[in-house]
């Protein structure tokens, strides 16, 4: 609820925008009767916008520090003295050492790739539950989309950091991996119903389309046509809905790690890290700050990417 | 009017058996111990062992006895009957001092996104495309991206610690003073999209055709905008922040935890921080209540805004 | 031209109650200029009703938005011309002035009275509204003179009705409630854009009857802007025919009826079912109307015209004048007109 602020809020938007109220916003994108003209326009507005080109940018980068994080930094993050608490910057470490004695700049590099990696496993089984749920809601209609529109309501009904709370509890492990593994299950399971929406309404809207109607009169059965005909149409609005939703769970992410309920250590996650450097703020601010600004970056990277590009292929939203 | 609130208030009640079975389910079914899983690491003495298998009837077994505990905990939690935390103390009146605290903080964060939020947002629509109207879309959306355990501790070090203009946190019994910062943060995200909204619903509204009616009366622009624009476009804007109060007076979890406002909020933060398992599924299921009440209050206030849903 | 007695203190002797000279509007949009109205030119004397005849994007609503003063600008901007009403140019005016005009001294109906109605107030008080704001009556005043409006358009039980919403009413009620609200102030002139396109055939006459009853009785001016040459017939006393935002034929109902004078109105015509003729294949006008932002040289309507010669790719025909007032752009008018007679 109110402190997954974040996912909440920008869930909130892509609802809102999504294909409840205004039937066009996503599924245009997707609208591939006349993509020519459509995805030109697009493609001309969004080179024309810097917000595109900057958070484009940090995308790439943060994806390259993820892969390959010596790169970036020579100290090894784990590579901690309690003499050097809150020391100065020395050597590599350009932002000075935090209160373990690690290198602050190194932890927030090598940070990245769990952040990143749980965003994106979280993203991916978002999308592979929003494209069964959508596809079969919106191909089969009648009583299949009733039950399962309900499906979705009642899932966007639940407060997501108080269900969130109550599932990680149950999970006792300490493993790196089980950590990550419950994080991603967390927040795909409840973090789907948006994406599974857009998927749903531009299902309906290909279904309509006169190929599809030709193609059944080929002969193609069901399968076929949802997976030759009827998925590629979908995936380009999925595919921004969830760049956005990326972001949001890599926030989602570090408030769970914030809490101490998310990922642990060994792990080394942002969120920790802020929650380290917020206790002791008043001796040293860098172990707070460092984390924090590569952290909001990531977010606003990712979120205003989608938002650009949805934005490009909607202008009646500007 | 009186079969929509009918049919909200069952649609609320099912929702109810719903979300508290799945809270609870997740919360005590299968593996093991179910009252280690409620301690999670930590040791448990025998006199809390005793206190809690006697609290949720943990000596019943079976499906049958799943169900009968369920309904032995709804009772309880009707009851306003919440048990004890860990600690000892009652877990009705740890809400009963907190619940103060986080509607006054709630209502600051309110206050800030109706002054700031809905104002803007109606300049903006009317503006569209202007200087101002960008600017806002560009800061809301960095406002939307920065998550909140970014936002409240780096406004607590700069505004608080390093420039000295608010207290850093609140302590208890805060001042308005001590939660106008935290207050502001919180409200920061609901400013940001009620800023949006008001904004899309106030461009929408004057493209409408009754407005080109409105003119064609000979009415000033004024009364135009004033009566007619915004009267249809703060539908969706009060509805927003009807759920929004309600997110609110649950406390918001980091918020709270960062400035140390003793509120609700505050209070799952330690329960989760000291693994207090009976204190999270007790402030738990009563913010699923209050989520639910409110969501109720809303709908309900959506009819009476607008007369289209009234007499559906 | 039926010419009727005009009150001689209404209009300056000789001018005409309302006119347009030579309207030019644009719209300026980011993909280019859209010339929507080109040279428009009509009158309208007291008392007497205009029907003005296009297909969509003809230009016809823009010029009663411009004569109302309501265009959206921008997009919109009325780049030329003059629109006089009571012999005062309405351009020319500050939006103060202009404002005293609407609904006053012309008021206007849309087509789609369920969005044009304010959704979240019930109909009583908007028709009262204009009362109030416009004529400072008070409230309950107001609201006596509502009902009575309510029953002069014949909503049935309109002191119970006052109170009910927009969407509570039926389509035909609803255009009534428009019709009422427009009658507030007693106009002189009333607009009528397209007042029964969104309504059933049944209803659509009872509108078309109760418009014509009403401006008979208030002795209004009224312009009938509709694409429908079945509801014109019984109601106007003149006909002018917009297409690619020009007049192309005005003429008196009757004779236009007789022997259209201009392709494009004859093609109208032509693609009307009749009764009387059996056995003929109903014939439609081929092609699209014009992009407004790349109107074709010459005469606009030569790329759909059966008569088209070279001439029309290359001059712009100005109007002809025929006679009884008639006029036609085109340079084969007579040829048309003989052509339309004979058969």
């Amino acid at each position: 609820m109110s402190d997954f602020e974040t996912v909440a809020a920008t869930e909130n938007q892509a609802a809102r925008r999504g294909p409840s109220g205004e039937p066009g916003t996503p599924n245009q994108v997707g609208a591939a009767n006349k993509p020519r003209s459509l995805a030109g326009d697009a493609w001309r507005d969004l080179r024309r916008n810097p917000i595109f080109w900057i958070s484009l940018a940090l995308v790439v980068i943060f994806t390259l520090m993820a892969l390959l994080p010596g790169v970036f930094t020579a100290n090894n993050p784990n590579d901690c003295l309690l003499s050097r608490q809150h020391a100065g910057p020395s050597g590599g470490a350009i932002f000075g050492y935090d209160f373990q004695g690690c290198d602050t700049y190194s932890r927030a590099v090598y940070g990245t790739r769990a952040s990143l990696l749980v965003g994106a496993l979280a993203a991916l089984g978002t999308g592979i539950i929003a494209l069964v749920i959508g596809m079969l809601a919106g191909y089969f209609g009648r009583w299949v989309d009733a039950v399962l529109s309900r499906v979705i309501d009642v899932v966007l009904g639940i407060p997501l950091l108080l269900a969130a709370i109550v599932l990680l509890k149950r999970v006792s492990s300490d493993s790196q991996w089980a950590r990550i593994g419950a994080v991603v299950f967390v927040l795909a399971l409840l973090g789907w119903t948006t994406a599974a929406r857009v998927v749903r309404s531009s299902v309906i809207t290909a279904k309509e389309q006169d190929y599809v109607a030709a193609a059944r009169m080929l002969g193609a059965g069901n399968s076929r046509i949802m997976w030759r005909h009827i998925l590629p149409n979908s995936l380009a609005p999925v595919i921004v809905v969830l760049t956005i939703a990326l972001g949001s769970f890599i926030a989602a992410e570090a408030t769970l790690s914030f809490l101490g309920i998310g990922l642990k250590a060994p792990t080394i996650s942002w969120g920790q890290d802020i929650d380290t450097g917020r206790i002791h703020m008043r001796e040293a601010a860098t172990p707070l700050i460092v984390p924090s600004a590569f952290l909001a970056l990531t977010v606003l990277a990712f979120i205003m990417l989608g938002d650009a590009i949805r934005d490009a292929f909607d202008p009646k939203l500007r | 009017m009186f079969r929509y609130i009918l049919r909200r208030l069952l649609q609320m009640v099912l929702a109810f058996f719903g979300t508290t079975l799945i809270v609870y389910a997740l919360t005590f079914a299968g593996q093991g111990d179910p009252i280690q899983a409620l301690a999670g690491e930590r040791p448990v003495t025998p006199a809390q062992r005793a206190y809690l298998t006697e609290k949720y009837n943990l000596d019943q077994t079976g499906v049958g006895g799943f169900f009968y505990r369920y309904f032995d905990y709804v009772k309880d939690l009707l009851q306003g009957n919440l048990g004890e935390s860990l600690t000892g103390r009652s877990i009705g009146d740890i809400l009963q001092q907190a619940w103060p605290v986080t509607v006054r903080l709630a209502l600051i964060a309110l206050a800030v996104a109706i002054i700031f939020g809905v104002s803007a947002g109606v300049i903006a629509g009317i503006r569209r495309a202007s200087i101002f109207d960008n600017s806002t879309l560009v800061l809301t959306l960095l406002v939307l991206g920065i998550p909140t355990i970014v936002l409240a501790p780096l406004a607590q070090y700069f505004l608080g610690v390093k420039w000295q203009l608010f207290p850093p946190t609140a302590g208890s019994d805060p001042t308005f003073y001590a939660l106008l910062l935290p207050g502001i943060v919180l409200g920061s995200l609901s400013l940001a999209t009620a800023l949006r909204l008001t904004r899309a619903s106030v461009a929408e509204n004057l493209r409408a055709d009754y407005v080109r009616t409105a003119r064609s009366k000979g009415l000033v622009k004024r009364r135009i905008v004033i009566v007619h624009v915004l009267r249809n476009s703060l539908i969706p804007v009060v509805t927003f922040l009807g759920v929004e109060l309600g997110n609110l007076m649950s406390g918001a979890i980091i918020t709270e935890g960062v400035f140390n406002i003793p509120g609700v909020g505050f209070n799952l933060f330690r329960g989760i921080r000291t693994e207090d398992g009976p204190l999270v599924v007790g402030i738990v299921s009563v913010l699923v209540v209050v989520y639910l009440v409110s969501n109720l209050v809303v709908d309900v206030l959506y009819a009476v805004l607008d007369p289209r849903i009234r007499y559906e | 031209m039926t010419v009727q007695p005009t009150p001689a203190s209404a209009t300056p002797e000789g001018g005409h109650l309302l006119e347009l000279r030579d309207l030019h509007v644009e719209f300026r949009t980011n993909e280019g200029v859209a010339r929507v109205i080109n040279g428009v030119s009509y009158h309208l004397d007291a008392g007497e009703t205009l029907a003005v005849l296009g297909e969509s994007g003809s230009g016809k609503s823009v010029t009663a938005q411009a004569i109302m003063g309501i265009l959206d600008t921008p997009p919109a901007f009325v780049r030329s011309g003059q629109i006089l009403y009571q012999g005062q140019d309405l351009l020319t005016q500050s939006e103060e002035q202009r404002r005293q005009v609407r609904g006053k001294e012309i008021a206007m109906i849309f087509q789609d009275a369920l969005s044009a109605l304010n959704p979240v107030f019930p109909v009583g008080w908007q028709i009262g509204e204009t009362l109030r704001q416009r004529a400072g009556l008070s409230r309950s005043d107001a609201r006596r003179r509502a009902i009575e409006l309510m029953d002069l358009v014949k909503i049935p039980g309109a002191a119970k009705r006052i109170g009910d919403y927009p969407h509570q009413f039926s389509g035909g009620m609803r255009q009534r409630v428009m019709i009422a609200m427009a009658l507030a102030l007693d106009p002189k002139v009333l607009i009528a854009d397209e007042p029964t396109t969104a309504l059933d055939v049944t209803v659509q006459a009872q509108i078309m009857d109760l418009l014509a009853d009403l401006r008979q009785e208030r002795d209004m001016a009224m312009i009938l802007i509709t694409h429908d040459l079945g509801v014109v017939a019984g109601v106007a006393d003149r006909i002018a025919v917009m297409y690619a935002g020009r007049i192309v034929e005005h003429a008196d109902v009757r004779s236009l009826y007789k022997a259209p004078a201009h392709p494009y109105t004859k093609g109208l015509l032509e693609s009307i079912p009749r009764l009387d003729v059996r056995g003929e294949e109903l014939s439609t006008i081929k092609g699209l109307p014009p992009n407004l932002m790349r109107i074709p040289s010459g005469c606009p309507f030569h790329p759909r015209c059966p008569y088209v010669q070279q001439v029309c790719v290359d001059v712009v025909p100005h109007d002809l004048v025929l006679g009884d007032g008639r006029t036609s752009a085109c340079h084969f008018a007579q040829e048309v007109r003989d052509d339309s007679a004979a058969r």
